[in-house]
C-alpha cells in the first residue's frame, strides 16, 4: 500500500512535518518495500492560499491511500475525503517510526479536520 | 475630486472625520462607506435608503460529463480554489477571486460560470449628501468587488468622500486606489504610529498625495508629529482628546452640529486638501 507522509526532509529519517499543506516535502512510501519518492512541496509551502487543497490533490495524484500528518485543515480534509484518501492526524516523530507504527495496525482514521482554516 | 479616508490602525476616527467632513462641505458631496465588513456611517447619519442591489461575482461550476481532468484549470488558479482529482473536481468558492482564468483555459468548455452573491450595496441620501454603502454577506470573504461596485458610482461632478476600511490589505487598496487625496487619520500612540507607517508606505506605492488628521491629541506622545515632519506629510487637523467629543460620538451625533466651531475646522480641512490637490493638478 502507498501512503503519504508530510516531512521536513527528503528521507525516511527526517522528522514528520506537523503541517500538511505547507510541509516542506511529501514522501510517498510503499509500506511493503519502504521504497519511496520525495516530492518537493515548496510551491504549496509558499502559496498565497489553498496550500492544503493543492497538497491534497497531489497526494491523490500519487495514488497514496493514506496520509500520515500532524495537522490537517478543513479544505485539505475535504479534498482528501473526496479523493478517497484516509487521514491519520496528530502524528509526530521520525517518518520511519511513524510508518512502522502505522504498519503495526490499529491506526485511527480522522473523521474531520483537526485544525481550523487559515485566513 | 475623490478623498479617501484611511488609517492603518482601526478605531482612530475615520468615520468621525468622513461624516463630519462630508456634512461640512456644503455642496455636491457623495459619501461612500467602503468598510463593507462593518459599515457604520449609517449609524451616525441615518440615511434614507431607497435602492439596494446585489454584488455578484462568478465562480466556476464543473461539468463532469465534459471534464477530462486535465488539470489546466487547477494549474492556472493562483488562489488554489480548484482541486482536480481522478474522478471529481472540487471548487472552493471562498478562495476564488473570480479572475475568470479557469473559464478561459478549459479546452473542453467544461467550466461554467455560476453566480455567487458577495453582498449588497445600498443607495440612499441624507442632508443633501448622496450616500452609498456596501455590506459583505455573512460567510463571504471577497471584499474588493463590493468596493469597486460602490466606486463605479463615482460622479466626477461631485466631491467623493470614501470611508475606507482599516489596515493595508486588498480592501484598503480598493478604497484608496485612484483617489486624488488620501487623508490618514491616526492617534498619537505607539500603536497609531506603527500602523500609520504601514499606511504611509502603501500610499507611497499608490503615488497619491496624503495628509494627516491626528485624533485624540493629548494622549500618547509627539512621535507621530515628528514622524510626519520627517516624512514631509502635512498635519492638516488635530482633534483633542476631549470628553465632550467622545460623548457626542457615543450618542451617534455629529461633532459639527453639537460643537459648531468644528464646522469651520472641517471646512478648513477641506480647503487645505483642495489646495494640495489643486497644486498637484496645476503642476501636471
Amino acid at each position: 500500500m502507498k501512503i503519504a507522509v508530510s516531512a521536513q526532509g527528503k528521507t525516511l529519517d527526517s522528522s514528520l512535518d506537523p503541517r500538511f499543506g505547507r510541509a516542506a516535502y511529501i514522501l510517498v512510501v510503499d509500506t511493503e518495500t519502504l521504497e519511496f519518492e520525495a516530492f518537493d512541496n515548496g510551491n504549496n509551502k509558499n502559496a498565497f492560499k489553498g496550500a492544503g487543497i493543492q497538497a491534497a490533490a497531489m497526494v491523490s495524484d500519487k495514488n497514496a491511500e493514506v496520509l500520515l500528518t500532524g495537522f490537517c485543515g478543513p479544505n485539505a480534509f475535504q479534498t482528501l475525503d473526496a479523493a478517497g484518501v484516509k487521514v491519520v492526524s496528530d502524528q509526530s516523530g521520525r517518518v520511519i517510526d511513524v510508518i512502522q507504527k502505522f504498519k503495526q495496525g490499529g491506526a485511527v482514521y480522522a473523521e474531520g479536520a483537526n485544525k481550523d482554516g487559515h485566513w | 475630486m475623490i478623498i479617501s479616508i484611511a488609517s492603518g490602525k482601526g478605531g482612530t476616527g475615520k468615520t468621525t472625520v468622513a461624516t463630519n467632513l462630508a456634512l461640512s462641505i456644503e455642496s455636491c458631496v457623495q459619501l461612500f462607506d467602503c468598510d463593507v465588513e462593518e459599515p457604520n456611517v449609517h449609524l451616525f447619519l441615518n440615511p434614507v435608503i431607497h435602492k439596494k442591489e446585489p454584488v455578484i461575482a462568478p465562480v466556476p461550476r464543473i461539468d463532469l460529463e465534459k471534464c477530462t481532468f486535465c488539470k489546466k484549470c487547477m494549474n492556472i488558479c493562483r488562489y488554489g480554489a480548484l482541486a482536480v482529482l481522478k474522478k471529481d473536481v472540487l471548487v472552493f468558492e471562498n478562495l476564488c477571486h473570480s479572475c475568470g482564468g479557469c473559464f478561459e483555459i478549459c479546452p473542453e468548455n467544461a467550466v461554467m460560470e455560476k453566480d455567487r452573491s458577495l453582498g449588497d450595496i445600498e443607495h440612499g441620501s441624507v442632508k443633501g449628501i448622496a450616500f452609498i454603502q456596501g455590506r459583505l454577506s455573512i460567510g463571504q470573504v471577497m471584499v474588493p468587488p463590493i468596493i469597486k461596485k460602490i466606486r463605479s458610482y463615482t460622479d466626477p461632478n461631485l466631491i467623493t468622500i470614501i470611508d475606507a476600511p482599516p489596515g493595508t490589505s486588498c480592501p484598503v487598496i480598493a478604497a484608496m486606489n485612484k483617489a486624488d487625496f488620501i487623508l490618514l487619520v491616526t492617534e498619537p500612540t505607539p500603536f497609531g504610529l506603527h500602523d500609520l507607517k504601514l499606511a504611509v508606505e502603501t500610499v507611497k506605492i499608490l503615488g497619491i498625495p496624503c495628509g494627516l488628521v491626528i485624533n485624540r491629541v493629548g494622549i500618547g506622545n509627539d512621535e507621530v508629529n515628528r514622524y510626519a515632519e520627517k516624512e514631509n506629510i502635512p498635519v492638516l487637523m488635530e482633534i483633542p482628546f476631549d470628553k465632550k467629543i467622545a460623548q457626542i460620538y457615543s450618542r451617534g451625533e455629529m461633532i459639527i452640529e453639537k460643537m459648531p466651531e468644528y464646522k469651520t475646522k472641517f471646512q478648513n480641512l477641506f480647503k487645505k486638501i483642495a489646495q494640495i490637490v489643486g497644486k498637484k493638478e496645476g503642476g501636471k
